[in-house]
């Protein structure tokens, strides 16, 4: 009786899964176009030598890598990386959850209103946004900088040019959106009667905020942080603008050594090593908030 | 017998010093008026009902008393004390929300436990007295669960709980059951009115539902438009109805026209050959509305004729609808194993003069609705 119902055709997929498989065939090409073959590419790449006169040269080897891990100006630059993502995060979050809060508890026509403020700047190009910064500290000639020395209230200009502090300040106002729309999203799923009833029970508005409100934001506070580091980190523009040659960080350093010293098997290195410690902190502390919060919001 | 005399007389503490008191609360937005100087006392135990359609005010009064919503005028008042300006933190009032609003971030107990953490209870009070509100609304075994991983019922019975362990000295229902299935409303009606009955904790509901404010409450208060209709019993508010509109609201009625003529005791409504005394003050108008609620009809040999054209099964009840002179008429009769008339027969209605209520006939409002 069984081979009376198998009557459709043998060759290939069976036939529940054809119409599935059709139907995810281009996004599947789109991504392994142009995602997969670059990145494996890029990643063989790294594992190839480079000569001072002779390019790059075929076969196998580990000279970048071990360059990497040997040279401590290497460690510089990654460390200098995530330290700038850790604060951009941190600050981040403490101006992002309580913007988002305070507009979100905003009444009707300024809710929009300040929603828009708020996210508008991303419609805006990065380069542009930073440049408003250089334009404001940069240097003796920066408008802020050159008012306020005018004035004789400095006689120095502030340092923001060239500095790890100016990269964070940059790249942290052009963070927050990010962490304002994550925050906004959990925060639109909350039932505002709950902050009543916990005010009926006797709470205070600090502790509303504190162990109503806040924990229910966790997981939006901590996506957004997940967002904002992957981005910092991975950032190009602002610390190219901002730090420039002389403060480099993960990518700027990557970008130089394709394209000044045309070195891509190293480049290809770095931009290898980048990713992969950027995917295990994202996919670790995502795996961290999955667990601490799946039985509460799922 | 026994047990309604018990409960009528909670019902009329109303001669003792009222426990809350509503002095004229108003509510304005902009020009629209939400509540309409409303005056209600309350006693102390009892068990009052805001009743009314959506929009009539009956959730603004609540948020009012609750403290969520400030009042454009009058007074609220406990026990004497005025609280209009106290912060709804410090009034002290249990509060169950239609939305349960209910802490998802925390288990049940936590949730429980919050209010008396608030209050500063020690640990050990506080394990018990959570333990005890959870055993009450009949959830011990559920304490470590988070809300997300129980039913409406189940998420009901915390909030309740959660309200309750604070010892309120009012506890305010907003809607409460409306989200729940038919079978859980009621089992759950019958439930809350044991809990309210065994801890005698001053309760106000708001519910748009007649049936549940007449299972639960001492004394149902009728709104509408933000205006008070009728305050008074279940069973009074339903049998004798104040305006149209509680009539109405309440059930369903059927209104007549009624003709004046003398009789033996002074002058009586006549529908058919049906004669009801009529109340001596819309005796002089040469007719007046009647109205009579549909379970209160019965048939007879003689009285108003009709033809039936309805019989609808509805397994406890018959449901009927009537053709007589007077309009199309609805009636209610148990299924006590008889079989009334049926479609196209002719009959004759007849009800007790005590069940019958009269209006000042309005040719407008005569239609029956």
């Amino acid at each position: 009786m069984s081979a009376v119902a198998d009557t459709g055709p043998r060759t290939g997929l069976p036939r529940h899964l054809l119409a599935p498989a059709l139907m995810v065939l281009p996004a599947v090409l789109l991504l392994v176009g142009v995602v997969l073959v670059p990145l494996a590419m890029t990643a063989m790449l790294s594992f190839q030598r480079f000569g001072q006169y002779t390019g790059i040269e075929p076969g196998f080897s580990l000279t970048n890598w071990l360059e990497i891990v040997g040279d401590p100006y290497f460690a510089e630059m990654f460390a200098r990386t995530f330290r700038i993502s850790g604060v951009v995060t941190l600050a981040a979050c403490l101006i992002g959850a309580p913007e988002a809060y305070i507009i979100h508890r905003m009444r009707a026509p300024w809710k929009g209103i300040f929603l828009v403020v708020t996210l508008g700047p991303l419609l805006i190009s990065v380069v542009a946004r930073t440049l408003g910064w250089a334009l404001l500290f940069g240097g003796r000639n920066g408008v802020v900088n050159k008012a306020l020395m005018d004035l004789g209230i400095l006689s120095q200009p502030i340092p923001f040019m060239f500095t790890e502090g100016g990269v964070m300040v940059a790249l942290t106002h052009v963070m927050v959106p990010f962490m304002v729309l994550s925050v906004w999203a959990v925060l639109q799923r909350l039932d505002p009667k709950a902050e009543n009833a916990a005010a009926s029970l006797g709470a205070s508005q600090f502790t509303i905020l504190t162990r109503i409100v806040l924990p229910q934001v966790m997981p939006g506070i901590l996506s957004g942080a997940i967002i904002v580091f992957a981005l910092s980190a991975s950032a190009f523009a602002t610390p190219a603008i901002i730090g420039g040659r002389r403060l480099k960080v993960a990518a700027t350093l990557a970008y130089d050594e394709f394209l000044n010293t045309l070195n891509w098997p190293l480049g290809a290195a770095v931009a290898i090593l980048l990713l992969i410690a950027i995917a295990a902190i994202v996919i670790g502390c995502n795996a961290l908030v999955e667990r601490r919060y799946a039985q509460v919001f799922q | 017998m026994l047990a309604r005399s018990a409960s009528t007389g909670t019902a009329d503490a109303g001669n003792a010093p009222a426990f809350l008191a509503l002095d004229g609360l108003t509510k304005h937005y902009g020009s629209h008026t939400a509540v309409d100087a409303l005056s209600l006392d309350v006693a102390e135990g009892e068990f009052i009902s805001l009743l009314g359609p959506s929009g009539c005010g009956k959730t603004t009064t609540l948020q009012m008393i609750a403290g969520f919503i400030d009042p454009t005028g009058g007074a609220i008042r406990l026990e004497g004390r005025d609280l209009v300006r106290v912060k709804p933190a410090k009034r002290g009032l249990g509060i169950v929300f239609q939305s349960y609003a209910l802490f998802p971030h925390m288990t049940a107990a936590e949730n429980v436990a919050f209010g008396l953490d608030m209050q500063k209870v020690p640990k050990a009070e506080r394990a018990q007295r959570v333990r005890d509100a959870l055993v009450l609304v009949g959830l011990a075994a559920l304490a470590d669960r988070f809300p997300k991983r129980m039913s409406g019922g189940q998420q009901q019975r915390v909030a309740l709980a959660r309200a309750l362990v604070i010892r309120p000295r009012i506890l305010l229902l907003d809607e409460p059951l409306s989200n729940l299935d038919a079978k859980l409303r009621e089992e759950m009606q019958i439930e809350l009115r044991q809990i309210q009955r065994t801890i005698g904790t001053t309760t106000i509901l708001v519910t748009h539902d007649q049936h549940e404010a007449m299972a639960l409450s001492d004394r149902i208060v009728v709104m509408n438009a933000g205006r008070v209709e009728q305050i008074g019993r279940p069973q009074d508010v339903y049998e004798r109805p104040a305006t149209p509109f509680v009539a109405s609201f309440l059930g369903k009625t059927n209104v007549m026209e009624a003709r004046l003529e003398a009789g033996p005791a002074g002058v009586e409504a006549v529908v058919g050959d049906v004669r009801c005394p009529c109340p001596p003050h819309l005796a002089s108008d040469g007719r007046v509305a009647l109205s009579v609620r549909p379970e209160k009809i019965a048939f007879a040999d003689a009285g108003l004729p009709c033809v039936i054209v309805s019989r609808v099964f509805q397994g406890t009840y018959w449901l009927l609808v009537a053709q007589t002179p007077v309009g199309a008429l609805t009636i209610v009769r148990p299924n006590d194993g008889g079989t009334p008339p049926e479609e196209g027969a002719q009959a004759h209605l007849v009800w007790r003069p005590d069940d019958a209520a009269f209006r000042k006939w309005d040719a407008a409002a005569g239609a029956n609705p």
